[in-house]
């Protein structure tokens, strides 16, 4: 059977984390946000996982449980500070935040 | 016996812990008691150790603890006694005891009564750690000791802003002596790697040739510190200020104790001014120029206190000089009798101005004879002493040693014996001025109460070692006694003479003993027969008075010298431009803290635009590099 290669996981691997990046930069929507670093960080598990079978160790495929499981307990938190932002300011603007001056 | 010897520091010691920490909630007989008495049991302690010396003459060293060990550095918490330390010890715990009796009625109304007897006991520890310290660390920390004390009592009643200055001149001036000292002994430490007084002395003969440049610049510097303490010129000016202090202190301080320091300091050192003949010929012309300079001022003066207070630089001009010409035992000789008969006129004058509302101006007071008998009779007792009366007195005795080493000893010359012979007329000018102003002619102020026996018995006492004290040493011609010379011989070197002056001694004792006899007769004429007389010399001489009275102007002269500089180049530095340095860094923080307090606005997208430029400069820099 045909193995895809190294270089075209990596490179889905890049495009995706690019994708994340920079819809995070853009999107003012604070739960697009919080999806576009789920983005990410799937990015970097299909690395790790490309990597893991290039190489054919089970590490790639342990680094991306670790990940999933960060990216869970990540997710609670940022839906629970969501919703806080939610009642306080109204809004789902991440923009509308800037109360901090310095 | 001997083994007693830490307790005579130590019993002050405690006794000024006591006070200092719970003084203020103990009842005043209570006070007195811990006070006069730990002095007292001090007193009789150097008594007993005192009797067991004469028996059995020997040195004794006591190591208390091991104070600091560091590298080669070994100085132990250690007392020596010898002839010398215990001729100091009995003066200041004895003269130091009658002080305290004398204080516990003088001071008997003040607010700051267990303050006061703090302060004096801890005085009497350090003074009694500078005299028995066997090395001279040991010795600095009583000298500054005294020095801390000395501040703490002239500024006692420090409500008034000029008790305050007085003190602090007292203490910024004897720290220029101090410093200088202090250098003395950094060098010898680098000489001899250790600091113990009898090593020095011991050493200092195989590591100088006499007269090396080394031996003469320590000695120097020793001096420099012997000046500070002792108020000798130029740096005699805080004396007549500390008068501000209460009597007893200027008495048991500024007159028995603390400025006869320097005194001891030099003759403890004999043997380095010995090896340097110059500065031995400093201490001596700094003695003599000293005595003179404070006897003229003493002529003018019409504060009791500030008579007595440059009778006391000049006295210790005296000193200084029999320390110049190497008269050694005479100059402790004249320190002890002075120590008895400056305490007694401290104290009796304390008395006179205490009974007479606080009045220092003895313009102001006069016929007093009558009203204080006892106060009269001791204080003329110690002003005969002083003035060197003679035969009965004992300060005919010791100055009269002085005056003949000064002439007739190797290292005396007659400028010297000039300038002491001038000394002693003037001398005994301004003590019968003093005497006849206060206590004869018409009363000007009266007298609220008399003294009480806890002031009197003290005056009573020193009165009689006033007279007395003398008897123990007697010249050649006179009987002869060298008992206490014999006595601190052990210690000190005897004094050579020059060749065939013996002839002299009764011509010496003779124009001494006529020019003191006609000055208390001047002094009779001036101040009781014609008064207004006085008072036209005084006129005639105008100019002349008012740089008497001043002190030579040396205030005057330090003020614009030094003073003034020193608060011009103050008010200039008031910003401290040091400072601004330091201000740039905040500055700079400053600036770099407002920048990213901006950057934290939270807009959380700005954020992550600085994560991703951080991770791409980090990344380029770790390609590039």
């Amino acid at each position: 059977m045909d193995t895809i290669p190294v270089e075209a996981g990596l490179l889905l691997a890049g495009i995706l984390f690019m994708l994340g990046l920079l819809s995070v930069l853009i999107r003012r929507n604070i739960i697009f946000m919080l999806i576009s670093v789920e983005i990410m960080l799937n990015a970097a598990g299909l690395a790790f996982i490309v990597a893991g079978a290039r190489w054919a160790q089970a590490d790639g495929q342990v680094m991306f449980v670790f990940i999933l499981t960060m990216a869970a307990a990540e997710v609670s938190v940022g839906l629970a500070l969501i919703l806080q932002i939610y009642h306080q300011l109204k809004t789902l603007d991440s923009d509308a935040a800037n109360k901090m001056k310095g | 016996m001997k083994e007693l010897l830490w307790l005579i520091p130590a019993l002050p010691f405690v006794g000024a812990f006591i006070l200092i920490t719970m003084g203020g909630r103990l009842p005043r007989t209570v006070v007195s008691i811990i006070g006069a008495g730990t002095i007292g049991v001090a007193a009789l302690i150097t008594l007993l150790i005192g009797f067991e010396f004469l028996s059995s003459p020997t040195t004794f060293n006591q190591i208390v603890w091991n104070w600091v060990s560091v590298g080669g550095l070994n100085l132990p918490f250690a007392f020596h006694l010898d002839a010398l330390s215990l001729a100091f010890i009995f003066v200041i715990t004895f003269v130091g005891f009658l002080i305290h009796v004398y204080s516990t009625e003088f001071m008997h109304d003040d607010p700051g009564f267990s303050r006061f007897f703090a302060y004096l006991n801890l005085f009497v520890c350090a003074m009694l750690i500078l005299v028995l310290a066997d090395n001279l660390v040991l010795m600095y920390l009583g000298w500054e000791g005294v020095g801390l004390c000395s501040y703490l009592l002239i500024g006692f009643w420090y409500e008034e802003k000029k008790n305050g200055d007085a003190a602090r001149k007292a203490f910024i001036v004897t720290r220029v002596g101090d410093t200088a000292m202090a250098i003395g002994l950094f060098m010898l430490f680098d000489t001899f790697g250790t600091l113990n007084i009898q090593d020095i002395l011991s050493g200092a003969h195989q590591m100088w040739s006499p007269g090396s440049q080394a031996v003469t610049a320590i000695a120097l510097l020793l001096l420099g510190g012997a000046v500070g303490k002792s108020a000798q010129l130029p740096l005699q000016t805080w004396l007549p200020d500390a008068m501000a202090g209460p009597s007893p202190v200027s008495a048991l301080i500024h007159a028995a104790t603390m400025v006869t320091a320097g005194v001891y300091l030099i003759a403890r050192t004999h043997v380095l001014f010995e090896l340097a003949p110059i500065a031995q010929q400093c201490v001596g012309v700094v003695g003599a120029i000293t005595l003179l300079l404070a006897g003229f001022s003493a002529l003018t003066q019409t504060d009791l206190k500030r008579v007595l207070a440059y009778s006391t630089i000049s006295q210790i001009g005296y000193m200084f000089l029999a320390l110049g010409v190497g008269a050694w035992s005479a100059a402790i000789f004249h320190f002890m009798i002075h120590a008895f008969f400056k305490a007694l006129l401290f104290l009796g004058a304390g008395a006179v101005i205490l009974l007479l509302h606080h009045e220092h101006d003895m313009f102001k007071m006069g016929g007093l004879k009558n009203k204080l008998p006892v106060i009269y009779w001791t204080f003329l007792i110690g002003s005969a002493s002083l003035a060197a009366l003679p035969f009965i007195t004992a300060g005919f005795y010791s100055k009269d040693a002085i005056l003949w080493l000064a002439f007739a000893g190797e290292k005396g010359n007659i400028w010297f014996f000039l300038a002491a012979l001038l000394g002693a007329f003037i001398t005994s000018i301004y003590t019968f001025r003093m005497v006849f102003v206060t206590f004869f002619g018409v009363e000007k102020t009266h007298v609220a109460h008399h003294a009480g026996t806890a002031m009197t018995i003290p005056l009573i006492i020193l009165a009689v070692l006033s007279l007395a004290g003398g008897f123990i040493e007697l010249p050649h011609n006179m009987g002869h006694v060298q008992l206490f010379s014999d006595f601190l011989a052990p210690v000190l070197p005897q004094i050579s003479l020059h060749e065939g002056v013996e002839s002299s001694e009764w011509t010496i004792q003779l124009v001494t003993i006529v020019l003191s006899l006609t000055g208390v007769y001047l002094a009779y004429y001036f101040y009781v027969k014609k008064p207004e007389l006085a008072e036209q010399v005084k006129q005639s001489l105008d100019g002349m008075h008012y740089v008497w009275f001043n002190g030579w102007g040396f205030d005057s002269l330090y003020n614009a010298l030094f003073v003034r500089p020193f608060v011009f180049i103050a008010t200039i530095n008031k910003a401290d431009v040091v400072d601004k340095g330091y201000s740039v860094i905040v500055w700079i923080a400053e600036f770099f803290n407002s920048l990213f307090a901006k950057a934290q606005a939270g807009i959380l997208r700005w954020y992550v635009m600085g994560i991703v430029v951080g991770a791409i400069l980090i990344i380029t820099l770790g390609l590039l590099l």
